[in-house]
């Protein structure tokens, strides 16, 4: 499936929502209905394009949140207060609005549940709304009944702004080894009775028995920039392969 | 100044290409380094996009894009890595 997704040049496709699921105050998730959508692997992205009646159009990437499911897919949106694109998808698109989208797109920030090359544990590592295309690893995990051990650490500002909240929950308490580990990193409200003070995520959250730079973990980060680049310096300083480390930054160009 | 991965190079490859770029190896004209063009750091607040070296900073990778047209400057990767389905 990632393979045959990954031939042929893009072409812009329309699709229909066909529902629309708030996720958090400010984060919503929109389920297209896609005729022609070609699959994808978990970790891809589509780039959404708006066009004016003037003839002005923007264009921007979004993680894909579900795993491959004919031509259905769930993109997960995250308003910014500032944005050009954001606002529509998150807040105006309602039921059966059409939506131009081209994907999927690129086959490096991916995991394959049934790549027999890739059966290392799997270190996820989310800042904010970066969670998007892991959910997409830990859903294909769940589609595909892999058992490979599959660990999440998400970094979000307070409670109240973890998306699939829910979802996450539920698989925790999963039994093993169906279930997946999740650890939250409060940058700055915690929840109350917390044994952890918010704060910038640090070696210690990182360092997991089970994903230790001398188990080999594959790892997968995504979030804004600044927050990807930490992660990344933490894991090379503490004995992971570069060369492991999968990064998805989202920066400038979003919204 | 933020930057993106090369994974954000995708869409504007993938008009373009009928194999995923992003995942292929690349070396670096100026200092050797191979990696995936996933791995290099992008810049896009400008008129096109540019991907530069994770190693040396160089640029890999221009792309321009207008309405009708697109300009891809290529000089600053020596050799490109495809995978390619072994049936073909």
């Amino acid at each position: 499936m990632a393979r045959a997704a990954v031939l042929g040049r893009l072409n812009w496709l329309v699709g229909t929502v066909a529902a629309v699921r708030d996720e958090t105050p400010t984060a919503r998730t929109l389920v297209l209905d896609v005729p022609g959508w070609p699959g994808h692997a978990a970790g891809q992205h589509v780039d959404v394009r708006l066009t004016a009646p003037d003839g002005y159009s923007a264009q921007r990437s979004y993680s894909i949140a579900s795993a491959a499911d004919g031509n259905r897919l769930e993109l997960t949106v995250q308003r910014l207060a500032d944005g050009e694109v954001s606002p529509y998808l998150a807040q105006t698109l309602e039921v059966g609005y059409p939506l131009e989208l081209r994907g999927p797109i690129g086959g490096w920030f991916v995991w394959d549940p049934a790549d027999p090359a890739d059966p290392a544990p799997v270190l996820l590592v989310a800042g904010g709304s970066g969670i998007v295309p892991l959910m997409a690893m830990i859903r294909a995990r769940a589609a595909a009944a892999s058992k490979v051990p599959f660990r999440l650490v998400y970094s979000v500002r307070s409670p109240d702004t973890v998306i699939y909240s829910g979802e996450l929950l539920a698989r925790e308490q999963a039994s093993e080894p169906d279930g997946v580990s999740v650890t939250y990193v409060y940058t700055r409200t915690a929840p109350p009775r917390s044994d952890v003070p918010p704060g910038r995520i640090s070696p210690a959250a990182l360092a997991v028995d089970g994903w230790l730079p001398r188990q080999a973990p594959a790892v997968f980060a995504c979030g804004p920039t600044g927050y990807v680049e930490a992660v990344a310096g933490i894991l090379t300083r503490a004995g992971h392969d570069p060369g492991v480390i999968k990064t998805e930054r989202f920066g400038p160009t979003g919204g | 100044m933020d930057y993106l991965d090369g994974n954000a190079l995708g869409g504007a490859l993938g008009e373009l290409f009928a194999v995923d770029v992003t995942a292929a190896v690349g070396q670096c004209a100026s200092c050797g380094t191979t990696g995936a063009i996933g791995q290099a750091r992008v810049y896009s607040n400008a008129p096109g996009m540019i991907a530069r070296c994770p190693a040396c900073s160089e640029v890999l990778i221009r792309l321009v894009r207008n309405e009708d047209r697109a300009w891809l400057d290529l000089r600053g990767i020596s050799c490109l890595q495809l995978a390619l389905p072994a049936d073909r």
